[in-house]
């Protein structure tokens, strides 16, 4: 790859582009990087800003999908096992269940293996009492209990995995911040996709032989851009809330038709419920609100009863991108979770690409799909080896890990490190390995980048403290040398604010109120100059 | 282990160890009152030491907070401090401030405008009423001065470079030094620790000595808040005579010295002039009676009874536990005092976190008539001998307005006053 800078715009020539730093743009870009081929990724935000970093962390078995989509529900036990197989530092196999509690359907329930038999998913039926042994937390009303290969899966570490070998293996670079504006079209491909960096706001032009849309959310959108009409998407927001401590060891499902605040998702030190299901015009500017955290939380404790007095840090949502069919119906519980690969020759593009719609579970085999048109495209005949070859860890990839920073400070036992972020324990040496190492970093880094790849941020404090230590700590490292530090914060505590919010009642407000005297009282990020003037 | 068990009598009970009950005490004990200070200390540990009044109205700072007074009896005709006079404000913080000096800790006194103090990440906010080790920041500042801002290896949170990017187009005359606090040469150091080690005359003079060589013509030394604890003025007057220069605390985030000092003197000084004070205790219950009130506290080790002719309630907001959050409404735990407060749990915070109008949550809390006493659901005082003081109190939001100090020292005043006057 080369870049170059002139005046006014930069340039950058690639084999392959793709659009969108989910877990879909990183899988394409590994899966053609282990077929030699050189890639450059871009997203208008960073990695994991969509569905991607909004989800559970949920590494579907299939069993959610059984009753419904006998094929999906087959895709994910078999991605799964891959999965835990060749990323095992990604997966807590915690395990997971299903369970039915006193007015769900007994019929469903009785159903519910042979459903699983079908997609070739291993369930095991439980008594109540075996239920609540395993799961402590489960009502006292179950009538019903399965245990199923669910797992937890944490979506960050496994984009930036992605990220990192690609570009061990072809020098493959992340672009964070570059919005795709346009693209220039000629004898039916596309020869050019004209970018924005909206940090420094300066022209980028990228030249690729091969352009992959994974967009997620907004493939449609982009798809558009390129004239072709042929994607069509159902926008389903879902909105999850993070408890303070782990209220299960594994995986708990309600046992009935997929509903809101009927799973609950370890996340390390924390739990994870959702989600709800809401069709929604436009993916940008979703937040979660009130009433929809209080519907979950009520679902939810219906199977878990402690969930009304647990504590929660926060709340946020993502959207589902679903496929719609022509004619189908717009409810997104009821749209398939399957994928779909546009290769837009009827569209009269011969060298773009889109890929739509599926899972965070089933992203290898939409990366795979993916990969074999694009390679036959560039004449390249390797095959796929994403189903072989083991996912490579790496220092600056695995900070999202709960306990990681705080055990390596540990080990290392460097009395100047100092702790920067005291909920989650995590170190500036921590910082300095994202810095200096995390994908992304060859570009700027911003307290944000940084949360999106730590902890920090994550604990009880929502960024009270640490929004503070970490900004001094950057300036004192020369990252920031103007106001503009003071800026970033702002924005990222307004943007933890959003989550928070839906979730302020008893022991989270408290935190709230000091957060405010912190934020406010003390650095002032009400009254800084511009906040002025607006 | 039997627990203890212990009745006392008062004429006045404050429940809230936080700067609107110490100052009550203050108050009361200068009127000759025996008073009584009950509670855990709240946040006193995250104050920036400056005594605000009133810095802010809808996002605007105020340069004039008596001209902002008058504008707030306007608009704001239900804010505490609204329904207070200008004199009895200027008093509570004459005296509030005379009492400090008196006690040990020196600041300025209430003048006609505010002073523009420095906050740690740089940029300037208007207060009252100013600790002495911090003054000279102002004057560097106003006269944009050659200044060598200090940090210490080890010390998060506080970050000279910061303090000098944020400066740097109003005052670009800011050299930075990192240096190491004698004796905490490795590993984290809190300023709280720093501050303890600093009236030790050796040390200070050891860090006057790793200071001296790095001025380069500087006018003026800034460092994070750390000079000492008990005699902070005698630590920066020392600091200042080694270095033959003007030297100035700012602020750090908390847990922060300037609060915490404030918190010891007052546990030091005020009980020899007389103030009964239980911090180890926490108002459990009581009993309001039209002949007095009977306060239960309970401890780890013993119970105690409190008897009392007036009580002051105190107890500050949430992080205080002085009110407190169900999932749909707001309530005041220990004598279930119907509250102000915005509707639904929706209602509660706005949309973004920083919109200048304040969030709806921070107006709620204690309504009370003019002699602060509380109201009951009917509209009249829940009980002639029961006060309220401080941030408690509904239609304020002290935080946006900058008025903490203001709020806490004139309504504890006012409802001293108040107490005073049912008193046999």
């Amino acid at each position: 790859m080369s870049a170059k800078s002139s005046a006014k715009s930069r340039l950058y020539e690639t084999e392959v582009l793709i659009i969108g730093g989910g877990v879909t743009g990183a899988g394409v870009m590994r899966d053609l990087a282990l077929r030699g081929i050189h890639c450059l990724l871009i997203d208008r935000c960073d990695l994991n800003a969509g569905a991607s970093g909004g989800n559970h962390g949920l590494l579907h078995s299939g069993g959610r999908y059984a009753s419904s989509d006998t094929r999906t529900a087959a895709e994910c036990r078999h991605e799964s096992e891959l999965i835990k197989k060749l990323a095992p530092e990604c997966v807590d196999d915690c395990g997971g269940m299903f369970v039915a509690v006193e007015g769900d359907d007994p019929d469903f329930a009785a159903r519910f293996p042979g459903f699983c038999q079908a997609a070739g998913i291993i369930c095991e039926a439980l008594s109540p009492q075996e239920a609540r042994a395993r799961e402590p937390a489960l009502s006292e009303k179950i009538i019903a209990a399965y245990a199923i290969p669910d797992a937890a899966i944490d979506p960050f570490r496994l984009v930036s995995q992605n990220v990192e070998h690609a570009r061990r293996l072809t020098g493959s670079v992340f672009l964070p911040h570059m919005e795709l504006e346009a693209f220039q079209i000629a004898d039916g491909r596309i020869s050019s996709a004209l970018c924005r960096d909206r940090r420094s706001g300066a022209a980028v032009r990228i030249r690729a032989r091969q352009i992959v849309n994974a967009a997620g959310a907004w493939a449609m959108n982009i798809a558009r851009l390129a004239r072709c009409e042929d994607v069509n998407l159902l926008y389903s927001k879902g909105t999850l809330i993070v408890s303070n401590t782990r209220l299960g060891r594994g995986v708990i499902n309600r046992l009935r038709p997929p509903g809101d605040g009927d799973i609950l998702v370890p996340g390390g030190t924390v739990s994870l419920l959702g989600t709800s299901s809401v069709t929604v015009e436009d993916p940008d500017r979703i937040r979660p609100g009130v009433d929809e955290v209080d519907r979950i939380l009520a679902e939810g404790a219906a199977m878990l009863p402690g969930l009304e007095d647990a504590r929660f840090i926060r709340a946020f949502c993502g959207v589902r991108p679903l496929i719609r069919a022509s004619g189908a119906a717009t409810d997104g519980r009821k749209a398939g979770r399957g994928f779909s690969l546009f290769d837009h020759e009827d569209q009269g593009l011969e060298n773009f690409a889109t890929i739509a719609g599926g899972k965070l579970t089933t992203f290898r085999a939409m990366a795979e799909k993916t990969g074999d048109l694009v390679a036959r495209r560039l004449g390249n005949t390797s095959m796929c080896k994403t189903a072989t070859t083991p996912l490579p860890s790496g220092d600056a990839v695995r900070m999202t890990e709960p306990g990681r920073a705080a055990r390596d400070w540990y080990r290392r036992a460097e009395p100047d490190d100092l702790i920067l972020c005291e909920c989650e324990m995590v170190p500036q040496s921590a910082v300095d390995e994202i810095v200096g190492h995390a994908p992304g970093a060859e570009d700027h880094m911003s307290l944000q980048a940084i949360a999106l790849r730590s902890r920090i941020g994550k604990g009880a404090c929502q960024g009270a403290f640490c929004a503070h230590r970490v900004t001094s700590y950057l300036y004192d490292c020369g990252i920031y040398d103007s106001d503009n530090g003071m800026r970033l914060m702002r924005d990222f505590v307004a943007e933890r604010y959003r989550g928070v919010r839906p979730v302020l009642w008893g022991r989270q407000l408290p935190q709230m109120e000091l957060a405010e005297i912190m934020h406010c009282a003390m650095a002032g990020l009400d009254i800084a100059p511009d906040e002025a003037e607006q | 282990m039997k627990r203890r068990q212990r009745r006392i009598k008062t004429k006045l009970a404050v429940i809230g160890a936080g700067l609107s009950g110490f100052s009550a005490a203050i108050f009361a004990l200068k009127r000759g009152i025996k008073t009584t200070l009950l509670g855990h200390t709240g946040a006193l540990a995250y104050t920036t030491g400056y005594l605000d009044l009133l810095g802010a109205r809808r996002g605007r700072l105020l340069d004039d907070p008596w001209a902002g007074l008058a504008a707030l009896r306007e608009d704001e005709p239900e804010h505490p401090l609204a329904r207070l006079g200008n004199d009895e404000i200027k008093d509570a913080f004459a005296c509030f401030t005379a009492a400090l000096r008196d006690m040990g800790i020196g600041y300025s006194m209430p003048g006609a405008l505010n002073r523009m103090v420095l906050l740690p990440a740089g940029i300037r906010k208007p207060t009252l009423c100013v600790p002495d080790t911090m003054l000279a920041g102002m004057e560097a500042a106003d006269r944009r001065a050659k200044t060598l801002i200090l940090d210490f290896a080890g010390l998060a949170g506080f970050s000279a470079a910061e303090f000098k990017a944020n400066f740097l187009t109003t005052w670009p005359a800011i050299t930075v030094q990192k240096i190491q606090f004698p004796g905490m040469e490795h590993g984290q150091v809190f300023p709280e620790v720093m501050a303890r080690a600093l009236e030790v005359p050796s040390l200070y003079a050891e860090l006057a000595r790793r200071i001296s060589p790095r001025l380069d013509g500087a006018r003026y030394v800034g460092l994070p808040a750390i000079l000492g604890m008990h005699a902070p003025d005698e630590v920066h007057a020392a600091m200042e005579r080694l270095l033959g220069l003007p030297v100035f605390e700012i602020p750090t985030i908390p847990p922060a010295v300037p609060g915490i000092r404030l918190r010891e003197l007052f546990e030091r000084a005020l009980p020899e002039t007389g103030l009964e004070l239980e911090p180890q205790l926490k108002v459990q219950r009581a009993d309001l009676r039209p002949d007095g009130i009977t306060l239960y506290l309970h401890g780890p080790m013993e119970d105690l009874e409190v008897e009392s002719e007036a009580v002051i309630l105190a107890s500050g907001r949430f992080l205080s536990g002085g009110l407190k959050a169900g999932h749909e409404t707001l309530s005041e735990p220990l004598l279930g005092l119907p509250l102000y407060q915005p509707g639904a749990r929706k209602d509660w915070y706005r949309r973004e976190y920083l919109d200048r109008r304040g969030h709806r949550i921070n107006r709620a809390g204690v309504k009370t008539d003019t002699d602060l006493r509380p109201l009951g659901g009917d509209g009249a005082p829940v009980n002639t001998r029961l006060f309220a003081a401080g941030s408690l109190l509904a239609h304020q939001d002290w935080v946006r307005q900058r008025c903490g100090t203001g709020l806490a020292i004139a309504t504890a005043l006012r409802a001293v006053k108040s107490a005073q006057a049912i008193l046999s």
